[in-house]
């Protein structure tokens, strides 16, 4: 993601052909190239080689609790909507060696760390997960916290940006005006046009730009970008948050619904794993047997976990509904006095990927609807 | 670093089929470098040599279902500086405390010739029921990755890194698509703790339970989302009441459904 300093470039028209090229030119300049697969019944993002490995004619259908592939009649790539975990397992790993250390004279020598790996190029990032990117920037980004690791993938990153043609059953970005339009971050933006079996293109930094130069494009007529603009604006879901009642959370820490959401929720921590913008980690310390190296490990972890809030005599959040309303209040309300935005960026996973289906937006339009439990 | 004086390890047995004490064996690569750092002193899965106690760490296996059982779990507490129970029959009685939900006087009527020769208690249950345990470590069989950690960490004077969480986390950390959305399969995983390393939800089926309850297990909550899959009582009642049926949360949760 080297800057995006050209966003008035001319658009294209790729055709299929022309994204392999643009896969393996990546490949070849040196990206560890990670898309959309289907793998597990899901789409998940994985390394890919080529546009085989894309999700050619899947679709999936997403409500609370369920997620479904399905097969659609035009053959599209990106025809499915969020995947089922975001880029955060990319560019903040669920587990990453922090240093490792030996054992020396009295005291100890931390190791030099390990070559840094390649850097990755995604293919098919979505307009609310460049927004989930954007919300990890200032996160990680936080001058007093800075995260070295997640700001140098993050940098190296190329990033091709693929805009939605459709809604998914639980996502909610327009409220959170996040998308569905993909209007910044990108190296390169796609839009589908199924149909034709080819791509509208357009360069948002130089990088994307030379690399789409290197590709065998056509210029886009006024009709290929009117067609462009028809897909995203099919794309506005139907689910929405109402951002107001969302952030007035905090003032309602003793609302009843709370009780009632507690007696649903698993404590399970799937929310915050799939989410895109959940960064809670801890840290672990481990020996070998002999205890002459150590070394130190991040691990994702959850407010949803007893040991996550465990402090000197015991775990601050004991019970269910305070685990969730932490989550939550945390997400939607706290986050604003803390990184000058909400950490939600409307995707649906959390909903979806919720073992009995516990809505984000309903909770929040629950709690919002009476005025007790201030 | 000064040689330091290796602890003598002992490894017992109760109620139960042998395979957490062989999870120690199928270490395999590390059992040698295990070996140089503890005295293993009393093992008999392994050597039919034994030392005296007492000893510094007891890895416990099995649960406690005879009168003979108690009465020697007090000898191996008094023996033990530190005692870690291993697997599910010793830190919730196992399958075998299948038995704590019906007659077990019909249960040595079918199958013994002569039950009159069977000294067995009512009920099988944990180590911890009848003696203070210092660690539990769980899982049918358990992780050996979690019992070298447990041991390692005592060796190392640290606090061991087995998790209580959920087995869900443990998935979404692997990458391992969730088996219940994504297919509607019925997984235990949301109330169990994770350690197995997502052997089942890996392998496509949902998890069968093996490590018992997590920390805050909302098995009612599970139960109705397993009706709303098509389960029917008799169902949800066996998932819970299988390896770890006599675990409280699982316990309840099938009485239940029964």
């Amino acid at each position: 993601m080297p800057g995006f300093d050209s966003p008035a470039a001319a658009a294209v028209v790729l055709d299929k052909g022309g994204l392999d090229g643009l896969i393996a030119g990546l490949g070849a300049g040196g990206f560890r190239v990670i898309g959309p697969t289907v793998s597990g019944d899901a789409v998940v993002y994985d390394d890919i080689t080529s546009v085989k490995d894309l999700p050619a004619g899947w679709g999936d259908e997403q409500q609370g609790g369920r997620y479904r592939l399905v097969k659609r009649q035009d053959g599209a790539l990106f025809g499915y909507t969020a995947g089922a975990q975001g880029w955060k397992r990319h560019l903040y790993p669920p587990r990453q060696t922090l240093f490792t250390a030996r054992r020396k004279d009295k005291g100890y020598e931390v190791l030099p760390p390990p070559p840094a790996p390649p850097p990755m190029a995604f293919i098919g990032v979505r307009a609310c997960e460049l927004a989930a990117m954007a919300v990890h920037d200032r996160v990680f980004g936080d001058k007093t916290a800075p995260e070295p690791g997640y700001q140098r993938r993050r940098a190296a990153a190329f990033v091709v940006a693929v805009e939605c043609g459709q809604a998914g059953g639980t996502c909610f970005c327009a409220s959170m005006g996040t998308g569905p339009e993909v209007t910044a971050g990108f190296d390169i933006k796609l839009v589908e046009l199924p149909a034709r079996g080819v791509f509208v293109a357009t360069a948002g930094s130089s990088a994307g730009a030379d690399m789409l130069a290197r590709l065998k494009v056509a210029a886009a007529t006024e009709a290929d970008k009117a067609e462009a603009a028809r897909r995203v604006a099919g794309a506005r879901p139907a689910k929405i948050m109402d951002t107001a009642q969302a952030r007035g959370l905090q003032a309602k820490a003793e609302h009843s619904r709370w009780d009632e959401v507690a007696k649903r929720c698993l404590t399970c921590g799937n929310c915050t794993m799939v989410c895109p913008t959940c960064f809670c980690s801890s840290v672990e310390d481990s020996t070998d047997l002999k205890g002459e190296t150590s070394e130190r490990t991040r691990t994702w972890d959850s407010c949803f976990s007893i040991d996550f809030s465990y402090i000197h005599g015991g775990a601050v959040r004991t019970q269910a509904r305070s685990r969730y309303r932490q989550w939550i209040t945390h997400k939607l309300s706290a986050w604003h006095d803390q990184f000058g935005g909400s950490g939600c960026v409307g995707c649906g996973r959390c909903i979806t990927w919720c073992p009995v289906g516990i809505d984000i937006t309903e909770e929040v339009a629950a709690i919002a609807a009476s005025d007790q439990g201030r | 670093m000064a040689e330091r004086k290796k602890p003598k390890l002992a490894v017992w047995k109760f109620s139960s089929c042998d395979g957490c004490q062989l999870s120690l064996i199928d270490c395999e690569d590390e059992l040698l470098a295990l070996t140089e750092e503890v005295r293993i002193s009393y093992f008999l899965e392994a050597t039919r040599k034994v030392e005296k106690g007492p000893y510094d760490v007891s890895l416990v296996e099995g649960s406690v279902t005879t009168p003979h059982d108690i009465k020697r779990i007090r000898e191996v507490r008094k023996m033990s500086k530190v005692l870690v129970t291993i697997g599910a029959c010793a830190t919730s009685g196992g399958i075998q405390a299948l038995r704590n939900f019906k007659n077990v006087k019909d249960f040595t009527r079918y199958v013994y010739a002569h039950p009159e020769y069977i000294d067995t208690l009512t009920t099988s249950t944990a180590i911890s029921d009848h003696v203070a345990v210092d660690f539990e470590l769980r899982g049918c069989p358990i992780s050996k990755h979690q019992l070298l950690e447990v041991l390692n960490a005592t060796l190392n004077g640290r606090r061991p890194n087995i998790p209580r969480h959920s087995e869900c986390i443990e998935c979404k950390r692997k990458g391992v698509v969730c088996r219940m959305v994504a297919t509607g399969t019925a997984c235990m995983g949301p109330v169990v703790q994770a350690g197995c390393g997502t052997l089942c939800p890996g392998m496509d089926r949902g998890c069968y339970g093996c490590f018992g309850p997590m920390e805050t297990p909302n098995t009612a909550s599970l139960a109705a989302h397993f009706k709303e899959l098509g389960k029917d009582p008799r169902d949800i009642m066996r998932l819970f009441r299988s390896y770890n049926a006599n675990a409280e949360a699982f316990r309840q949760e099938s009485e239940s459904h029964g």
